[in-house]
């Protein structure tokens, strides 16, 4: 995990622009799914694949690989614009988005899609399979350097199975294994603090035995720097707190828990008309929230 | 009459008595000789699902993950995508009864190489009760696509069963029961996933006929039952069906075309097992009365395991009563 130039950051920041474009794009076409934490995990869906990954999009099933397990399926518009950009597929295909007949599952699909580690959606369960892979490894590979990376919500640690996962990863010491939290602080029913409270999140996780960090989840160096120390830990699992703005990138629908589940034309009215949702949100990002004109960029 | 390959003290008072969990056992240190891949979870229950055979010898293949079920059908999910074979073993109640959703999305939806065991299945748990006991289990996994469901006879056939799971590609489960039950079977008996085997076949002479089909350990029950209704007039022939999906269609053509009625027998609800799964195959495809025999929407309960299975009418002379009921 090398450290990164401020050009290089430029570079990613720009490319999650372009990523977070596609969601909107997506979402639109398919009149439904998750807008929120697909827009706010941008950065560091940008940041995986086109930094800090072993992989490689033209062969997807290259056994040296690190693998990326998304616990929160719902987001999967995210992931799937990110490795269409990162060229699993072709941009193009990014609108069959929840159509009849696509590669692209309403909740990612392992089977349906090269490059998908694991099929999600039900919450909790992808800790438990990013556990099962670690734990695979490192029976062939005591010291291993390949990474287990897993995506999860906060509203989804609301479910048993996350903690019964982490009590298998703190017991088994899973150096290997870097959980990412998008700590939005949002669920579909409310705000998490009201919904069911988390924190503190930090001394849940420490209690358990992980090495835990906390991240602006926007800071693509902060992130970076996290995920290079995460690495580097070797006598425990690592998890980082990634403290996010739900909806990051576009300002009306940002810290509302009314964008969890509602695509551009469907969400909350009181910021933005529904018809227009989706034309502000791409002009949001196009300008980067009025800073500059198209034409600048 | 008893075909070749069974054990000779079948239906005897010298019948070997062996719990058939001891053929998981030995049926998974096997395959963990034969392949390095084959790995082994357990939720704390190492001992009785016998799995112990295998974390004594492969202590480095074996992962003890606690009272956890829910976690240890997606880590099995997540071995599985790095290439291993892992056997999840605990209750059947627990595992997949509790992980049910946890089997069919990380396991079955992924196709996941994965083999849930799930031990103490049926009635004859006894004492432990109705939390314990498992009667709906056939049910909640021959629902899931692509999943193969097998339930062996006795502790020979579980080990093969085993032997079996590990060299298939895709997810199986493997119902056991907890008590120690006759040994039916012999190493020469034939045992391959989606074939059933005909244990017992009826005597000529008889006029009614009855084709009993079954599965899990109460086989040794149809055949006593065949002895008992033999001597009544009717002639019985014992079909077993270690494996329930995918089911045998060919052998059960057979049997409807050679036998007036059709019956089933199971240690599990009627709703949703191997009657089930019976009955949907003829009402299609070859429309036939069929007469099941096992729990009748019920819960199970406390008491000794030969009290239970004759209460709920699993016993030789319940299922005698019920089939003589027919005529």
């Amino acid at each position: 995990m090398y450290h990164l130039t401020d050009r290089e950051i430029s570079g990613l920041e720009g490319k999650a622009n372009e990523i977070r474009q596609s969601v909107i794009e997506m979402l639109v076409a398919a009149g439904s799914g998750h807008t929120a934490g697909s827009l706010d995990m941008a950065d560091i869906f940008t940041l995986l694949y086109f930094h800090v990954l072993k992989h490689n999009p033209e062969n997807p099933d290259w056994e040296e690989r690190d693998r990326v397990v998304l616990s929160a399926g719902h987001i999967c518009p995210v992931l799937y614009a990110t490795m269409a950009h990162a060229g699993y597929f072709p941009v193009e295909e990014l609108t069959t988005l929840r159509k009849f007949g696509s590669r692209l599952q309403g909740h990612p699909h392992r089977t349906a899609l090269p490059g998908i580690e694991s099929s999600s959606g039900p919450l909790g369960s992808g800790l438990s399979q990013a556990v099962g892979m670690a734990l695979a490894e490192r029976m062939d590979n005591p010291y291993t350097s390949k990474f287990i990376y897993c995506i999860t919500g906060d509203g989804e640690l609301n479910e048993g199975q996350i903690w019964e996962a982490a009590m298998l990863a703190g017991k088994e010491k899973l150096h290997n294994l870097v959980v990412i939290i998008d700590r939005n602080a949002i669920q579909i029913d409310g705000y998490t603090k009201d919904v069911m409270p988390l924190e503190p999140l930090r001394d849940k996780f420490a209690s358990f035995n992980f090495h835990v960090q906390e991240v602006d989840g926007h800071n693509i160096r902060m992130v970076n720097d996290a995920i290079g120390k995460a690495q580097s830990i070797y006598s425990q699992p690592s998890v980082i707190i990634a403290h996010t703005i739900s909806a990051k990138g576009v300002d009306v629908f940002e810290r509302d828990f009314r964008w969890h589940g509602n695509p551009p034309g469907k969400g909350p009215e009181d910021r933005v008309p529904r018809e227009q949702q989706a034309e502000v949100a791409l002009e949001k990002l196009r300008t980067l929230g009025g800073m500059i004109t198209p034409s600048d960029s | 009459m008893f075909a070749d390959h069974l054990d000779k003290k079948v239906c005897t008072p010298e019948v070997d008595k062996v719990p058939n969990r001891n053929g998981y056992g030995e049926g998974l240190k096997e395959a963990g000789e034969k392949d390095e891949r084959v790995v082994a979870l357990c939720a704390d229950l190492t001992g009785s699902t016998r799995t112990n055979l295998f974390a004594d010898a492969f202590p480095d293949r074996f992962v003890q993950v606690g009272i956890a079920e829910q976690n240890m059908a997606s880590v099995a999910s997540g071995m599985a995508a790095m290439g291993k074979i892992p056997f999840i073993a605990s209750y059947a109640m627990f595992s997949p009864g509790r992980s049910w959703e946890q089997v069919r999305t990380t396991i079955a939806y992924n196709e996941s190489n994965v083999k849930i065991i799930g031990a103490h299945a049926g009635v004859s748990v006894g004492p432990d009760g109705a939390t314990h006991q498992a009667i709906e289990d056939i049910a909640i996994m021959r629902v899931i696509p692509g999943m193969v469901v097998l339930a062996p006879c006795d502790t020979i056939e579980a080990k093969k069963a085993t032997l079996a799971a590990a060299s298939y590609d895709g997810p199986v489960y493997i119902r056991l029961a907890r008590e120690k039950t006759p040994v039916v079977t012999t190493e020469a008996s034939p045992f391959t996933i989606g074939k059933a085997e005909v244990l017992f076949e009826k005597d000529d002479s008889h006029k009614k006929t009855v084709g009993l089909v079954v599965t899990g350990v109460l086989a040794h029950n149809a055949l006593e039952a065949a002895l008992l209704l033999a001597k009544q007039g009717v002639g019985v022939t014992v079909l077993h069906m270690p494996c329930i999906k995918p089911l045998d269609t060919t052998a059960l053509d057979t049997l409807a075309a050679t036998h007036d009625i059709i019956a089933t027998l199971e240690e599990h609800q009627i709703i949703g097992g191997l009657g089930s799964a019976v009955s949907e195959y003829y009402s299609e495809e070859n429309p036939k009365q069929v007469v099941k025999i096992g729990v009748r929407d019920q819960f199970g309960q406390s008491g000794e395991p030969e009290e239970l299975l004759a209460h709920y009418g699993l016993h030789a002379s319940g299922i005698t009563e019920k089939i003589l009921s027919l005529f």
